[in-house]
């Protein structure tokens, strides 16, 4: 895959060399008119062996996903006058379908942890992550849930870093992070969204599928994206065994990647 | 009143149980000054309070804070008074004995004074005798210890959760 041009933008774990067709579909994720995100669906539609009409769903699903994403309404410290300056009007949440806050975890689809989570807090927002329906993400906003921040080396009472209890999608570092950095972290969480398989991850018959190397055997079903399968890197997709007498197998694939 | 005036006033009444106690930024000693900081014997404490509330003269109608202090070889307690009535200022300290540090509450005269000792009493471990409901205000019920003591050492783990 050394061909292939890289993003300009260091993905946040691993560093996968991302190719033509995921940027491009991550990029107009927000375009319902492109057909470029398609693209992506039917190349891995075709090499996993699915049937091409699941990939277009996978893709629509994805698209009302990721333009539609609904926080809670959770601030907990200073970090939470910067998220509440992203919903108003200078920043506007609600250009990225972000900004309906809601005031309960049931309708809620991320939680931007914005700031101290000390040990009194971290049962309730225990609670509070357990109550949210999925697919359900995490943002960690600011250094505090990141690991906790000024109160790492003599906090008592601040938990160091959230994801000691809940699992986080994105971090978003800074002491508060400004508006701007909150807006990148929820454009990259909408990027990896539109990377999830909803449904030929959960839908589609166990025998369309592949050999025990898919990623959707025992995976998260495709729908978090802190599951390994989407979080790390993209893995090898093996290829259907009709199609191995005229392409690579999935070892000579793996030889090939530079990145295996 | 200047401070002069309103420690003769104490001393008149509760004698030796009021020193006069020279805070640093109080000022050489003798100037002009409408804050007061005197010391008083812990036991002496709720009825000092009751003269300075009541008194027509005095009047400190108002409890700016509690704080409290760990010194090591005490503990202190300290409260700030304000008068809206003669617009003068006194600051209490009860220096309290480090093994067993109680003191005689104030929020039956300040009610403002509930949550301040609360918070005394969480952080310092100071016991306020007297308050109608002496708990923890910030830190969950079942912590162990009294954080802003000098000698407090944090816990390795909390609720199943490291805290290295």
């Amino acid at each position: 895959m050394s061909d292939e041009p890289t993003s300009p933008r260091t993905p946040f774990k691993g560093g996968h060399p991302v190719t033509d067709a995921e940027r491009l579909m991550a990029e107009s994720v927000r375009d319902p008119r492109n057909l470029t995100r398609y693209l992506y669906y039917l190349r891995t539609a075709r090499e996993e062996g699915l049937p091409l009409l699941v990939a277009p769903l996978d893709a629509a699903v994805n698209w009302s996903r990721a333009n539609a994403i609904w926080p809670l309404t959770f601030g907990l410290a200073c970090c939470a006058i910067e998220m509440m300056a992203v919903g108003a009007s200078r920043f506007d949440l609600d250009r990225f379908g972000a900004g309906a806050f809601r005031p309960t975890p049931r309708q809620a689809d991320l939680m931007i942890v914005a700031g101290t989570v000390t040990h009194k807090m971290a049962p309730r927002v225990k609670r509070l992550y357990d109550q949210m329906p999925e697919p359900k993400y995490v943002m960690a906003m600011g250094a505090c849930t990141i690991g906790g921040g000024p109160y790492s080396v003599h906090g008592y009472h601040v938990v160091k870093g959230i994801d000691r209890f809940i699992p986080v999608s994105v971090y978003v570092p800074g002491c508060p992070p400004r508006p701007e950095a909150l807006i990148d972290a929820l454009l990259w969480l909408q990027q990896q969204i539109a990377k999830e398989r909803p449904i030929s991850s959960r839908y589609v018959p166990k025998r369309w599928r592949q050999s025990k190397e898919s990623p959707f055997e025992g995976g998260a079903g495709g729908c978090c994206v802190d599951s390994p399968s989407l979080n790390s890197e993209i893995p090898n997709i093996p290829l259907h065994p009709l199609q191995r007498g005229t392409c690579p197998t999935p070892l000579q694939r793996g030889k090939k990647d530079s990145h295996s | 009143m200047t401070h002069q005036e309103v420690h003769a006033r104490l001393r008149e009444r509760f004698g030796d149980a009021i020193h006069e106690w020279q805070a640093p930024e109080a000022g050489p000693v003798g100037a002009e000054s409408f804050r007061t900081y005197i010391q008083i014997a812990p036991e002496a404490l709720h009825d000092v309070c009751a003269m300075l509330r009541d008194d027509s003269g005095l009047r400190f109608d108002f409890l700016r804070l509690i704080s409290s202090v760990d010194r090591m070889e005490c503990l202190s307690s300290v409260y700030h008074l304000y008068s809206y009535t003669h617009h003068h200022e006194a600051v209490i300290r009860v220096d309290l004995d480090r093994g067993n540090p109680r003191v005689a509450s104030v929020a039956g005269l300040w009610p403002a004074a509930e949550w301040h000792e609360r918070e005394s009493f969480d952080m310092m471990g100071i016991v306020y005798e007297g308050h109608p409901y002496l708990r923890r205000i910030l830190l969950p019920e079942d912590w162990a210890g009294h954080p802003l003591r000098k000698d407090y050492v944090a816990p390795k783990e909390y609720n199943g959760l490291t805290n290295e």
